[in-house]
């Protein structure tokens, strides 16, 4: 079952992404009946980012259990597996084409699938040190906590003794217990903004743990020749602060790893950084899906455990059900700059049953007050918010489905 | 007999370390001359400080092949890199180096830009660069959709071209030691005799006996001058160019090299894309002391990326792969700096700027004639070696389209565990992870490292002097 030969020329749903959200969507397409359902996993193993969270707690909803992440990992692929889902693996996906046909790569060549429907859910990973300006040195002992955790649980392997974590986020929490486990000690946790950015509740865990923080930082810059010697940054009282360290850990800021799609005919959201969808996951190109992570927000495995399984039946009830034609479609807009996102982006006014009832949306900086929608200038929906970026935010759809203008629905926050 | 015995039993007998040529330095020069000099039938030894080739001012640039246009006219660098541009065109399918053949837009955005198009037009056509052509807004945005519409107008330079910055290096390097040359790493020149026909050099490894040195010494050159010489023929002032790379979703925004008009005030950036597929954008220009910082700063980083959106507003789109910073060993002269010492057997090749990688292979013909004054002892090597470079243009087949690749272990670079594999067991296998990922690209992409560092850190164990993992028992 996990190997790449026997790659059929046609599938009915080809799922690009073996990792907690494809896994679950595969598995429920069987469960719904549906034939040759294709997973798509580049990496050695399916499962996806659990198979290197060697820590709890992963499972509770999906299998009534208590799991370490490689466990579950492991259990996800085993049932989809059982159902009869095809799952190939160091397979990669090299493009998207129009109308649900795809260009793969394997050990032994090219090759080409067509499926009926096209499923991507290929998750987020962190942000890189460019990509957030860390400026300096760049010498050996930068990584992201993702690296780490597959160094440390998948291979058993150090890159440092004591490193110093960049970042605050519930990953970056994570990073020190990934740390423990092969006698790691991180020495510091830095912080630009003011206060962490995961809840508050975890920040005794530093003090357990014997971990500084230092929030308020700003101008971080990495020093070193060949391996990592210090980070040096100006401190919340404004002295510039050097701290010896043969690591960083760059951890969080989760983009969704959208590098297929951006080279695809698929419209892209800049602000999610994920595709553009309607509220049936489904893409501007209608034989194109995508569900879990990739959609934005890094969201834990459960969520995308549920999420998969929605999507996999508005996916059966979009082959079997009646059609529905052509419909009228009304785009979200953002004209609020402490909205970083809205997904979905867009909803298609038709009959179809079994769309989301909800909009996820994300926060750019701290928000209290109002979110409001408008029409032309009109308001026609508002809902009291309070929250932070890296929340999650829900809020009903079911308003704007009403609507029967095809005008944009603009939000803003007053 | 195969081509590699034939070629080195028609060389004369000389004792282990003795050479006819001791190069200093491996950098693109350095490169470009060993291959030079040993296809013209010298034996060659390269002298490299660093573990690995192309550590200075070559590890970091714009990655263009100029054609020299608006270089100064007359001057010995337009002479090189006129001469280098035809070489290399010459070259470049034998050694199996990639080109993108883009062809350059030189842009004003502003009043006092655009009157200095003609200018540099009148220059281009004294430099014997003849096919320039001025191009109105309109024509221009026709043809890059993409830019803002801010711009005035500008002028093509169709030959200007992008080529891989490493792999065209290695390329040279790899051809002079199939033929018979010899590369040290590790290996820096501390001092040297000459007792008038023979320099004996001695190093931190061992002493090296050769007829001529020359100094490729890069940003080390006025330093290596000190040493054998004793002569202060000029001071090298570091550059440093910091550089900003976007995601290769950004390369359909652009297609020509968008060259700025230098102006009193500012020299501008460069918008181009990289034969890897992605687009870059910089460099800055700040001198400095030190020869080794080639540190970044945020600051830089933003202002570049503001400017790169002033140039393409869709870039605000797109994500940022990584940033970089290169050092241009600038010296208080303008002009390159090659002087010939004939009493000494010595010729200093210094301040070679910017544009080294256009010119290389024309300042190693250059050199390789006014050695040739000094007679040489070997024959032109008739059928050269060709080696295999690397093939890492995205825009030229790669090993990941190809069957028994053994799978892709750097999803963002799509590069093969084959690929990996061939360069660690190569020729010049790299002593660190900067130098495997110049050879191959693994972990050079957009995610940094996140899904193959473990990969590459298990492949590479006990390879590397820095490894990427501590041992266990550290």
């Amino acid at each position: 079952m996990n190997n790449n030969s026997g790659l059929p020329e046609s599938c009915s749903v080809a799922i690009v992404g073996g990792g907690t959200a494809g896994l679950a969507l595969a598995t429920e397409l069987r469960r719904q009946g549906i034939d040759n359902v294709v997973v798509l996993e580049r990496e050695k193993d399916a499962g996806g980012i659990p198979r290197h969270c060697g820590h709890y707690p992963f499972g509770i909803r999906e299998y009534g259990r208590l799991l370490k992440g490689p466990d579950y990992a492991r259990k996800n692929v085993e049932t989809a597996a059982k159902l009869g889902v095809r799952i190939f693996t160091e397979t990669s996906v090299t493009a998207l084409h129009p109308n649900g046909k795809l260009s793969i790569s394997t050990q032994s060549g090219l090759a080409q699938l067509q499926a009926k429907r096209v499923v991507l859910s290929t998750g987020v990973r962190e942000s890189s040190r460019a990509q957030r300006f860390i400026g300096g040195d760049r010498p050996l002992g930068i990584i992201t906590t993702g690296a780490l955790q597959s160094m440390v649980y998948l291979q058993g392997i150090r890159p440092f003794r004591r490193p110093v974590i960049l970042g605050s986020e519930l990953v970056s929490f994570s990073a020190i217990s990934t740390c423990q486990h092969l006698g790691i000690k991180p020495v510091a946790m830095v912080e630009e903004n003011d206060r962490i950015v995961a809840r508050r509740v975890v920040q005794p865990y530093l003090t357990l743990k014997g971990v500084p923080l230092f929030a308020g930082v700003r101008s971080p810059k990495i020093i070193g020749r060949e391996r990592v010697e210090a980070i040096e940054f100006t401190d919340a009282s404004g002295n510039l602060k050097n701290i010896e360290t043969d690591g960083i850990i760059v951890s969080g800021r989760f983009r969704p790893e959208s590098a297929l799609l951006r080279m695809s005919h698929l419209e892209v959201d800049p602000g999610s950084g994920g595709p553009v969808i309607d509220q049936f996951g489904q893409c501007t190109d209608p034989a194109y899906y995508s569900t879990g992570n990739l959609l934005g927000p890094a969201e834990t495995s459960s969520w995308c455990w549920q999420e998969g399984v929605k999507t996999a039946r508005r996916i059966v009830q979009e082959l079997s059900g009646p059609q529905h034609g052509t419909s009228k479609s009304v785009r979200f807009k953002i004209s609020d700059q402490a909205i970083a996102f809205v997904v979905p982006q867009r909803l298609t006014l038709s009959e179809r049953p079994g769309g989301m009832t909800q909009m996820q949306v994300g926060l750019g900086k701290p928000a209290k007050g109002f979110l409001e929608a408008f029409v032309e200038g009109k308001s026609i929906w508002k809902g009291r918010i309070d929250s932070r970026p890296m929340r999650r935010i829900l809020m009903p759809l079911d308003v704007f489905l009403q609507s029967d203008s095809d005008q944009p629905v603009e939000f803003s926050i007053s | 007999m195969d081509q590699y015995t034939a070629n080195h039993s028609l060389r004369r007998k000389i004792s282990e370390l003795d050479y006819d040529v001791a190069i200093v330095g491996a950098g693109v020069v350095g490169c470009a001359m060993a291959r030079r000099l040993t296809l013209d039938g010298a034996k060659v030894i390269v002298l490299e400080k660093a573990s690995d080739v192309l550590d200075g001012a070559s590890k970091g640039n714009s990655a263009i092949l100029h054609t020299g246009f608006d270089a100064p006219p007359d001057s010995l660098e337009q002479a090189c890199i006129a001469r280098g541009y035809r070489e290399f065109l010459e070259i470049f399918q034998d050694l199996g180096l990639p080109i993108l053949k883009t062809g350059a837009l030189v842009l004003a955005w502003s009043r006092e830009q655009q009157e200095k198009l003609e200018a540099l037009i009148d220059k281009a056509n004294k430099n014997g660069v003849n096919n320039v052509r001025m191009l109105g807004k309109k024509e221009i945005l026709k043809r890059e959709p993409h830019l803002s519409n801010q711009l005035f107008d500008g002028f093509e330079v169709p030959g200007e071209g992008l080529v891989d910055p490493w792999t065209t290096a290695h390329a040279y390097l790899l051809q002079a030691l199939a033929n018979g040359a010899q590369l040290l790493r590790n290996t820096e020149v501390i001092s040297g005799k000459f007792d008038g026909n023979t320099w004996r050099l001695e190093t931190s490894q061992s002493d090296v006996r050769a007829t001529h040195v020359i100094n490729c010494a890069g940003l080390y050159g006025d330093l290596v001058n000190h040493r054998l010489i004793e002569e202060s023929l000029f001071t090298v002032t570091p550059r440093k160019g910091q550089f900003v790379v976007f995601d290769k979703a950004a390369s359909g925004l652009i297609s020509s090299i968008i060259l700025p008009v230098p102006t009193k005030t500012t020299k501008g950036v460069v918008v181009c894309r990289t034969v890897f597929g992605n687009v870059l954008v910089g460099p800055t220009a700040e001198d400095q002391d030190s020869k080794t910082d080639a540190s970044t700063n945020a600051d830089a980083l933003k202002e570049l990326v503001a400017k790169g959106i002033d140039i393409i507003p869709q870039l605000a789109n797109c994500e940022v792969t990584t940033a970089y910073a290169g050092l241009r060993p600038a010296t208080e002269f303008q002009d390159y700096q090659i002087r010939h010492f004939q009493d000494r057997n010595y010729i200093s090749v210094g301040g070679i700027r910017s544009t080294g990688l256009s010119s290389s292979l024309g300042i190693a013909s250059y050199v390789s004639e006014l050695i040739a004054c000094d007679s040489l002892q070997g024959s032109k090597i008739k059928n050269p070696v060709i080696p295999s470079p690397d093939r890492l243009s995205e825009y030229h087949q790669r090993d990941w389209q190809t069957a028994d690749n053994g799978g892709i272990v750097c999803h963002c670079e799509l590069v093969t565990r084959r690929e990996i594999e061939n360069v660690l067991q190569g020729p010049m296998a790299p002593a660190t992870l900067q130098g495997l990922k110049r050879r191959t690209r693994v972990c050079m992409g957009r995610c940094q490292g996140f899904y193959c560092m473990a990969e590459v850190a298990k492949m590479t164990e006990g390879l590397f002097s820095s490894p990427i993992a501590l041992a266990n028992n550290e």
